[in-house]
């Protein structure tokens, strides 16, 4: 990137790909080291996700009546809202993935910002259940005072939305942060049918977003 | 495997030191804390690692030093606490799991691969200062905060402690980021930067090694930090989570602790395992025996690793059922242990031996891990565990596979690549002295240990009973004369770096494909891609200018 003031304009309208690290022989190697790298990283995040969901089912088994208790209480309008919002986002990340791949920048910009926004809506929704929550007591631990739950463990229940959810936002920031980024060099021109990478793999990043969504929002909000 | 052996003769001599190297391709302070070399990065990492080595040394020399006598000795009971716990968390993470892959993972894996350097450069050098951010953080949560709880972090103690403790999870959860980051990169780096003739069964076997570890690295250690955080937010905000007052279920912390912490001992002892495997073909001057074998059963450890996590929990309350699953997949572990062991002893026989400090620091490796892996099939047979569980035989135990074998490991390690790395030689002579004294050493430390475990004195345990004494009085002898081997080396490795004899490009006359640069290596590793034309561990054709090697007996 520091180098794309310095980089040379293509006759096809984009930038000719960065110079080729050092190490490497051919950009398809390095595209390709690119790629397993950020599947290896997503294959960290799913165990990471998994500790959680473990949690889910260990204390699902030992107290079902508050955790039916507790899905009642949460809104299936809100949540289902937020699946289709990130179900979106994910197609247009695609789309911007598939026209980057062919030069068309300014059409992945676009459809990135698409995407960012889209996340902040999924961000702001969250917002409003977090407040919900907030007002009724329906917190984790030590803070809960949430009368409508009757059954045993709903304390141990807000931990695991809490933290599920909460640890799960964080990951959408953090791919808005990645995507806006690669809008920026899209902006720029920096993409080719030769070098894509950096789309492809944000792009993966935020799939893998909506995939544990799409694990947290049945176990959640459904069963 | 009927390989004509050559037998050692004297160092070529008039190798001269070469002028440039990745040494002194820049000098000043920034070219080191910027580089992108991986070779630099690995000796930031040996600086640290070394750091971390002798922080955890002099804690253990206190612990050794207060169990002395049966009553107080030096320190008081709380003092004592927080002294085992800063031994454990700086030897486990700051020392141990970065010690063999992130120094000579960093240095040797991209050369034995042939390639300039690994995947990922800049993340590569981002891995160093995570490492020292979390543990900068991690030590300087333990020493303000005091945490007493043990490396382990058990709750309900670790979230209802008055000591600070969250700021030392927090230290943990940024060090895994480094050990993940260090993982990602090398599984890249073996996948897509092999060179010409490096297919995959002509990795030497530290490269197979090293990959088993990173797979653990990248799988596991995700599930320990999302357990740190857990047990921060409980410690901070009372969430609940491990708490049964509150719902929570304090076995669940055992479960998610010890699915990263069982595997963490194989990140520990597989690359030990892979340094093993390439010096004993250079000291025995033949062919490695079982070359797939080793290679697999590095593989077959990392899977199976990953299902033995149970046998810490035998009794906390487990079915029996599970128990015995868990006894049975820990004890496939031997399994595959063997299979390297037998190979190791097949590669020795008939071989050329040179009785060099590498060599001696194989015949510890192969004691304690023989030695400490068959306590560790007792200690998995449920009805023994239950007579030994929280003893000083756990503890002896383990610091016999896993530090026995990473200390003989790191150092067989530091002694056979020291003159690939620096280019210069150390003194054998010192170097043999040396190691002598640490295998004694280690084996005097904790050999009464195994003995006061079976006697039934507890770990942790600040006093304890007179009859205990004459064993505690050996075991912290023991751990003076290992201090006095570590300091020995410290002094000869520090004067040889300046002043040893120049050791030219293969002064062990080895086969490995390192041994192939130039000693210390050029920034670039190889002028041009180089392709390899025979196998890493190949001693049947041996050149007779390679066939030289240097010893002092």
């Amino acid at each position: 990137m520091q180098s794309s003031a310095a980089r040379k304009m293509t006759p096809e309208g984009w930038l000719e790909p960065p110079p080729l690290p050092h190490h490497y022989d051919t950009i398809e190697n390095h595209q390709a080291a690119l790629r397993f790298g950020m599947w290896l990283f997503l294959g960290t995040e799913v165990l990471l996700f998994a500790g959680i969901f473990l949690g889910y089912f260990v204390f699902r088994h030992y107290f079902p009546e508050s955790f039916e208790q507790a899905a009642r209480h949460l809104s299936v309008v809100l949540g289902t809202a937020n699946t289709l919002l990130l179900l979106t986002s994910s197609l247009t990340v695609a789309l911007a993935h598939h026209n980057a791949e062919h030069g068309k920048n300014r059409n992945a910009f676009w459809l990135l910002m698409a995407s960012v926004s889209m996340g902040a809506g999924f961000l702001g929704i969250k917002a409003v259940e977090y407040t919900e929550k907030f007002h009724e007591g329906a917190l984790p631990g030590k803070f809960f005072s949430f009368s409508e739950i009757t059954a045993p463990g709903g304390p141990v229940f807000y931990v695991v939305y809490f933290f599920s959810t909460g640890l799960h936002a964080l990951h959408v920031v953090v791919g808005m942060s990645l995507l806006t980024w690669v809008a920026i060099r899209c902006w720029r021109k920096e993409f080719s049918p030769t070098y894509y990478a950096p789309v492809e793999n944000a792009g993966l990043y935020w799939h893998l977003v909506d995939l544990v969504w799409i694990f947290l929002y049945p176990l959640l909000y459904l069963v | 495997m009927t390989a004509p052996i050559t037998t050692a003769g004297v160092p070529p001599a008039g190798a001269v030191f070469p002028k440039k190297s990745y040494l002194n391709d820049g000098t000043t302070i920034r070219s080191w804390l910027l580089t992108h070399d991986h070779k630099r990065i690995a000796l930031l990492y040996l600086v640290a690692v070394l750091i971390a080595l002798f922080l955890g040394g002099v804690f253990a020399m206190v612990i050794r030093l207060e169990l002395l006598t049966p009553g107080p000795t030096i320190v008081e009971a709380l003092t004592y606490n927080r002294m085992f716990t800063l031994h454990g968390l700086i030897m486990i993470f700051m020392f141990m799991i970065p010690a063999i892959p992130a120094v000579f993972g960093n240095f040797f894996l991209p050369i034995m691969l042939g390639a300039k350097d690994v995947a990922f450069p800049k993340w590569n050098l981002t891995s160093w200062y995570v490492y020292i951010a979390g543990s900068t953080l991690m030590l300087w949560g333990l020493i303000t905060g005091g945490a007493d709880t043990g490396w382990t972090f058990y709750t309900p103690y670790s979230t209802t402690t008055t000591t600070n403790i969250t700021p030392v999870m927090l230290g943990v959860f940024i060090i895994g980021f480094s050990s993940i980051l260090t993982g990602l990169n090398f599984i890249v780096t073996i996948h897509t930067l092999r060179a010409p003739g490096v297919t995959w069964f002509r990795m030497p076997l530290f490269v197979w090694a090293v990959y088993a570890t990173s797979i653990i690295q990248v799988l596991a250690t995700p599930v320990l930090g999302l357990t740190t955080l857990l047990v921060a937010a409980e410690h901070t905000f009372g969430f609940g989570f491990f708490d049964p007052a509150r719902g929570g279920d304090p076995i669940l912390f055992q479960h998610l602790f010890w699915f990263y912490s069982h595997p963490a001992v194989y990140i520990m002892v597989l690359p030990a395992m892979g340094v093993i495997s390439e010096v004993i073909c250079a000291v025995a001057r033949k062919n490695i025996f079982g070359y797939k074998m080793i290679a697999m059963s590095s593989l077959g450890i990392a899977f199976v690793g990953f299902f033995a996590w149970g046998h810490h929990l035998f009794t906390s309350g487990q079915s029996a059922f599970d128990a015995g699953a868990f006894a049975a997949i820990s004890m496939l572990v031997g399994v595959f242990t063997a299979i390297k062991v037998f190979n190791w002893v097949g590669t020795l026989y008939k071989g050329a031996i040179a009785f060099t400090a590498p060599f001696a620091y194989i015949c510890g490796f192969l004691f304690f891990l023989v030695f400490g892996g068959m306590t560790g099939v007792a200690l998995a047979t449920v009805s023994l565990d239950v007579h030994w569980q929280d003893t000083y035989f756990v503890v002896a135990h383990f610091h016999f596979i896993m530090v026995g074998a990473v200390i003989m490991g790191f150092l067989a390690a530091l002694h056979y690549w020291f003159p690939k790395m620096f280019g210069r030689k150390y003194p054998e002579n010192w170097g043999l002295l040396a190691a002598g004294l640490i295998v004694l050493g280690f084996n005097a430390t904790f050999i009464p240990q195994f003995l006061l475990g079976n006697a039934g004195m507890p770990r942790r345990y600040y006093e304890y009973p007179e009859r205990f004494a004459a064993l505690n009085v050996a075991s912290t002898a023991g751990a003076s004369l290992l201090a006095f081997g570590f300091i020995i080396i410290a002094i000869y490795l520090a004067i040889s770096l300046k002043y040893g004899e120049v050791a030219g490009r293969n002064p062990w006359g080895s086969r490995g494909y390192e041994w192939d640069v130039p000693s210390p290596p050029p920034t670039e590793n190889f002028d041009a891609v180089p392709v390899f034309t025979r196998g890493p561990h190949e001693y049947q054709d041996v050149p007779e200018e390679l066939a030289k090697v240097g010893h002092a007996i």
